[in-house]
């Protein structure tokens, strides 16, 4: 079993806390005026994604976690399960929802997901920064600014509710960035 | 000098270590069976020099502490130290002022607290009453359960931990705290005072959150040295730390007499920081320790 000391800790590292995979975001050494020497560590869980705040006895070792961060294409859905391959290897793993996550709604098949990976299982799944998408519905009346503005709804062909400029139409590609779920650009076919 | 304060130079390497049951020592081979260590701090050969009638003193030094190294930590880093002859822990309090008003050149905040002030109004229990186990609960209340294997069972880490978990990061910034009258489990070599509660005649310097200085109203009694010298190597013992010895050159300058005086040490680093802005100790060093 890999462990980590205190000293080791740094952003990034990966390191098993309760029983759950985490991410080491922050540490700091402290050693206050006259007393024991510990590090302030801000760890984010990676199964919850919730960051809490822990302290460790300088020194002291925790177990490290097998999980590593690796970019996967998205194959398919079946209903139950999402499953990515390894482009190099053509190893499949399959996660689900919990593990997908808002993910789901962005990617089609061959995108390039960045999928975390505990004891070889999907944790994680990160959708590209940006997808492009067809507008499969859009109120199509709707006429008027080409610039800014309210905008419209639109669904498109993953199924995801999106807000577009009221001058793009349906069968339209269109850019967005999954990080904030907001419409990016119109993409020229 | 302007205030008739001699620099001095003393060595780093000494056949004595602390014995500080939270500080180690570097050691090194003076020959293949005698240890040298390498000072935590100046202080016992400074107050070696007052012994000897040297008056007031002052001195920049390299001092060297295992494994201390972090944004505000380097193992190899400098403390600026002075004593002065006569000088109540108030006395020192306002030269200490006066630096901080040279250093800063501008209108910086100051105040004085007791220990039981601050910590008190921060998490609510009285320091002098307070048990370990309570500040051992309280730190679990607020989600570090983890506490009490860091603190043992020592009421002063215990103190030490809940202080700098839950009161230093909550001192206001652009403020200069001098926490004052500490409990007297917490005393180190300071002497303690005759108050209801007992406290130590010790205080140490916050700003910006960040600890930069410690001083003592310094222990003169050579009898009462040499007894929390052997309870903290006791403490030491106890914790499976490395047997070291104790400094009989200080306690034999401790018989012979030293005068009454406060002294301080400010880490020389750490106030560069805070003059420059700086966000970690590398930025104010030639080489780090990992390019040393």
């Amino acid at each position: 079993m890999a462990t980590y000391s205190t000293s080791e800790f740094k952003g990034g590292l990966k390191i098993m806390l309760d029983d759950a995979p985490c991410s080491i975001m922050e540490n700091e050494f402290v050693r206050p005026g006259k007393g024991p020497a510990f590090s302030r560590v801000k760890i984010r869980n990676l199964k919850t994604g919730r960051v809490i705040e822990r302290t460790f006895k300088s020194g002291e070792s925790v177990e490290a976690a097998d999980v590593m961060e690796t970019e996967m294409s998205y194959l398919y859905n079946d209903g139950d399960f999402w499953y990515f391959m390894d482009d190099e290897t053509y190893e499949q793993v399959s996660g689900d929802a919990t593990a997908v996550g808002d993910a789901a709604k962005w990617i089609k098949d061959q995108d390039k997901c960045t999928v975390t990976l505990w004891n070889g299982a999907p944790l994680l799944v990160t959708a590209p920064n940006f997808v492009e998408l067809e507008v499969t519905d859009t109120d199509p009346g709707l006429k008027g600014d080409t610039s800014g503005g309210g905008g419209k709804p639109a669904t498109l062909e993953t199924g995801a509710v999106v807000r577009i400029p009221l001058f793009v139409q349906i069968g339209e590609v269109i850019k967005v960035d999954t990080r904030t779920g907001e419409y990016s650009a119109r993409v020229k076919n | 000098m302007q205030k008739n304060v001699l620099e001095v130079d003393t060595p780093v390497l000494s056949a004595a270590a602390s014995c500080d049951l939270n500080l180690d020592s570097f050691s090194t081979d003076l020959t293949k069976t005698k240890q040298l260590y390498l000072q935590t701090s100046p202080e016992f050969a400074m107050k070696r020099l007052l012994a000897s009638g040297s008056g007031s003193i002052f001195q920049i030094a390299k001092s060297f502490r295992q494994a201390e190294q972090g944004r505000f930590h380097n193992p190899e880093f400098t403390l600026l130290e002075w004593y002065r002859l006569d000088f109540t822990l108030d006395d020192l309090i306002n030269e200490m002022i006066e630096l901080l008003m040279l250093c800063f050149g501008r209108n910086i905040g100051f105040t004085t607290v007791t220990y039981q002030q601050i910590f008190q109004q921060l998490t609510g229990m009285n320091p002098h009453q307070v048990t370990l186990g309570e500040l051992m609960s309280y730190a679990t209340e607020q989600g570090n359960p983890e506490a009490s294997d860091i603190c043992g069972n020592h009421l002063a880490n215990g103190l030490d931990y809940v202080f700098s978990q839950y009161v230093q990061p909550k001192l206001k910034k652009d403020m200069v705290y001098f926490v004052t009258n500490y409990p007297a489990c917490m005393a180190m070599l300071a002497k303690l005072d005759k108050g209801t509660p007992v406290t130590a005649q010790r205080f140490e310097v916050y700003f910006n959150n960040l600890e930069l200085a410690n001083g003592y109203e310094e222990l003169t009694d050579a009898v009462e040295q040499k007894q929390r010298f052997q309870q903290e190597l006791l403490e030491r013992r106890e914790a499976g730390l490395d047997d070291v010895p104790m400094d009989k050159h200080l306690l034999a300058a401790l018989s012979h007499g030293l005068p009454d005086c406060s002294g301080v040490a400010m880490g020389l680093d750490r106030l560069l920081m805070l003059m420059t802005g700086a966000t970690s100790i590398d930025e104010v060093l030639t080489f780090p320790i990992d390019r040393a």
